[in-house]
């Protein structure tokens, strides 16, 4: 055990550090919007191998060498600074990792570089009204007709489907293939007649995910990633990079500083809540969560440098689980600091990714049961630590 | 960089390990803990074989010069096997004296205790009911202690103390010391026994640096009772797995329940998810100093909630079995609550994190 960087990646930290203080950006660049500037400085990023470090320069990428722990240093130090580094969002964190696993150099070509220049946007299209945890069944349809994919029938809680110029989704492409082998993993333009795409209002209010209606939508028949039928297996990959993003340990440290942060200016029965021995322990119970998730997360690092994942399948199996509800201890606990403020409604909080108003936590705070339902609902993730992790017996399932 | 055991801390743990498995399975532990005899002078002489009680012991001493890790990981295999004998205690006692003790005094105490000729033990509350609360310590005027150490673990057994005084500092008394009365306690955990020490007038040996050496003692001490909590609650985990696949109700394994499963899958990410708090912790004390206080204190109130929420919910799932004197599952259970009570309960360490967390 050695937690010393070394002093080759003490001086990477160093000169990103110096780099990231070009974050705000100064000038005539601080007067653009938001999104203008974030698309500015991810680039400087990538042109400084910071930004989408693994993926070929060819694709829109930094072109650098995998190194976990240079990836660990960016996302402390990009964190920190809270500038825009690898965007979140599904298309280049979770449709770009799988074409480079598994999509044709074509698509490699036509879909990542634009992908990584936030100029095509993603949505990702798997759950349906009927087929959720048991996705495998789901029924939207995909024929073959001439050059083109024909796709009925409808996807729901699909996130930015509003604003997304694509869809990666799964389709039954082979109807008479068992349950899992009939599915086709599909790229398809939202943007034509045989699609409509209607909001669903979040429990917050928002409407952020939506539901797709196909209707003799088309799509040209080269955009399937893998071979037909194999759709399920290429929606493994994606999935693999959706459930690192919910489980990305940074995001629990920094949700923990928030609070932090909030329980500094919070008051308690008209005193500051800091000097409230409750609200202390509390605190001190949830840090001892956050470093489990952080340390943990060091710990299958290590692991993966040295080639022994063997060694952390378990840790790796029951981390989303935990970490989803670590963050919600840390919003709950957010939420009671509100007081009676608490009664505030959240609608008008579009800033509540930085804001500290009420309205801003009471938005976290009903965020915050999101995670624990997408990519893999906790008891889902139960079932997997329960038969694979300690090899108790499946659940029974209807023969397919 | 790299947060994972070197092949020599795997090998100690698995070394040990082994050696538990061999020379104290369950049949044997039941006996041990029926008859309430903890210390076993067969199984302290087969530790002192593959060298544990000098693990913390400098090499110039004898020892294996390793620090609060190497203990650390060590606890974890002796809660995992809820191993009787005073090795945890002894080798907190042997950093105190390496930390706080002068040359001469390092000297003529510690290869008696790396070669396991002598066993050594701490003392580090007083009256108080508190690790921190100085007050209540025993105090030492010139050469004579006066005063009462509590819940001192082995106290009956162990040949020489280390002892935490009012004034901050730490003395060593040997066993047969003039005034010294040994009383022992009615302790929950038969696998280590506590007594209490009465001194009057005893005559002690001042620590050249105990001061410093005392808050390298607690915070190995937190670290290597989350370490035991958590190879207690692990092994509570793999029993209850075990007997949820075979004991059968309905015509079928209570396994195959989801409700039991998930209850199961709880229970072992609850606690796989916190073994780098106490890798960390214990990392820390050896190299990060400025945050092995906070760390410990963390690392100790967490697995020590959890080891016994587990234990808890392994006892349940063992129905009423689970409830019988009989049942091995409450040997790790009481193992659990003293690694949670030991030195501090979660609240207080919690406490002490947050102040020193500078919330
Ligand atoms: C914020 C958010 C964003 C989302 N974004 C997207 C998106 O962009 N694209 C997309 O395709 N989907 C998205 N989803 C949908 C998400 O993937 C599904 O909601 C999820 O897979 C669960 O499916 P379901 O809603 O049908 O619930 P169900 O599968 O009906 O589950 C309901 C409850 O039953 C439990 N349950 C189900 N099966 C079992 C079982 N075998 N054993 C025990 N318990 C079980 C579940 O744990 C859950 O608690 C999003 C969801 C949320 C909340």
């Amino acid at each position: 055990m050695d937690l010393r960087y070394g002093p080759e990646y003490e001086v990477f930290r160093r000169e990103l550090r110096e780099f990231l203080t070009g974050w705000p950006l100064s000038g005539d660049e601080a007067a653009l919007p938001q999104a203008e500037q974030e698309r500015i400085f991810r680039g400087r990023g990538i042109d400084a191998g910071y930004v989408y470090r693994e993926t070929p320069e060819a694709y829109g990428g930094s072109g650098q060498p995998s190194d976990p722990l240079r990836d660990r240093i960016l996302q402390e130090e990009y964190g920190r600074a809270g500038a825009p580094g690898n965007s979140l969002f599904q298309g280049p964190a979770m449709l770009v990792p799988t074409l480079l696993e598994l999509g044709s150099e074509e698509q490699k070509q036509r879909f990542i570089p634009p992908t990584l220049r936030g100029e095509m946007s993603w949505c990702q299209g798997y759950s349906e009204p009927g087929s959720g945890s048991d996705l495998a069944s789901l029924q939207a349809s995909a024929r073959l007709e001439g050059d083109d994919w024909v796709l009925n029938g409808q996807k729901v809680w699909t996130s930015n489907a509003d604003s997304a110029d694509w869809m990666f989704g799964l389709f039954r492409s082979e109807p008479e293939a068992s349950k899992h082998a009939g599915i086709s993993y599909l790229l398809i333009p939202m943007k034509q007649e045989g699609i409509r795409v209607r909001p669903l209002r979040q429990l917050s209010g928002a409407a952020e995910f939506f539901e797709v209606f196909f209707d003799d939508a088309r799509t040209p028949a080269e955009n399937i990633v893998g071979q037909r039928g194999e759709g399920w297996q290429v929606s493994r990959s994606t999935l693999k990079h959706e459930r690192n993003l919910i489980g990305n340990p940074r995001m629990i440290s920094d949700q923990f500083d928030r609070l932090l942060a909030l329980a500094r200016e919070a008051q308690v029965g008209g005193r500051p809540a800091l000097s409230d021995a409750g609200v202390r322990r509390r605190l001190a119970e949830i840090e001892g969560f956050v470093r489990a998730c952080e340390t943990s997360n060091l710990r299958m690092l290590s692991a993966s440098i040295r080639g022994e994942e063997m060694q952390v399948m378990l840790p790796m199996m029951m981390t989303k689980l935990y970490s989803t509800d670590v963050t919600q201890m840390i919003w709950k606990l957010a939420y009671d600091l509100l007081g009676t403020a608490g009664l505030t409604d959240c609608e008008w909080a579009p800033n509540y990714a930085r804001d500290s108003t009420p309205p801003a936590v009471v938005q976290n705070y009903l965020f915050s049961l999101g995670p624990a339902i997408a990519g893999g609902a906790s008891n889902i993730q139960r079932n997997i630590i329960g038969e694979r992790g300690l090899g108790l017996p499946r659940d029974p399932r209807p023969p397919s | 960089m790299h947060f994972g055991l070197s092949e020599e801390q795997a090998l100690l743990q698995e070394t040990l390990r082994g050696f538990i498995e061999a020379e104290c399975p369950p049949t044997r532990l039941r006996e041990i803990f029926d008859e309430g005899a903890a210390h076993d002078s067969a199984l302290w002489k087969g530790l002192a074989e593959i060298g544990l009680p000098g693990l913390c012991v400098p090499e110039s001493e004898g020892g294996a010069g390793l620090g609060a890790l190497e203990l650390a990981l060590c606890c974890e295999e002796l809660g995992a096997g809820a191993l009787p004998g005073p090795l945890l205690f002894h080798g907190l006692a042997t950093l105190a004296l390496r930390e706080g003790g002068a040359a001469a005094q390092r000297e003529r105490w510690l290869p008696a205790l790396a070669s396991g000729e002598r066993v050594a033990s701490i003392a580090l509350e007083g009256v108080g009911g508190s690790i921190d609360d100085a007050a209540g310590r025993p105090a030492l005027d010139a050469a004579a202690l006066t005063g009462v150490a509590r819940h001192v673990p082995f106290a009956e057994v162990a040949d020489l103390f280390v002892v935490a005084l009012m004034d901050g500092g730490l003395a060593v008394v040997e066993r047969d010391a003039q005034g010294l009365v040994v009383e022992a306690e009615s302790g929950i955990d038969r696998t280590r026994p506590l007594g209490t020490l009465h001194f009057d007038a005893t005559p002690a040996e001042r620590l050249e640096t105990g001061a410093e050496a005392f808050d390298v003692v607690r915070d190995a001490a937190l670290c290597a009772l989350a370490a035991d909590a958590f190879g207690a609650a692990w092994a509570l985990v793999r029993m209850t797995v075990e007997y949820a696949k075979t004991r059968q109700q309905f015509g079928r394994p209570i396994a195959e329940f989801q409700s039991v499963k998930h209850q199961l899958a709880d229970m072992a990410t609850a606690i796989e998810l916190s073994r780098g708090l106490y890798w960390y912790a214990a990392y820390a004390c050896d190299h990060i100093k400025a945050e092995a206080s906070q760390q410990a204190a963390l690392a100790k109130a967490h697995i020590g909630d959890q080891a016994v929420e587990i234990a808890r919910q392994a006892v349940e799932l063992h129905g009423g079995l689970g409830f019988t004197w009989e049942c091995d599952v409450q040997i790790w259970f009481k193992r659990a609550l003293f690694d949670r009570a030991f030195l501090g309960t979660p609240d207080e360490h919690r406490d002490r994190a947050a102040a020193l967390g500078g919330y």
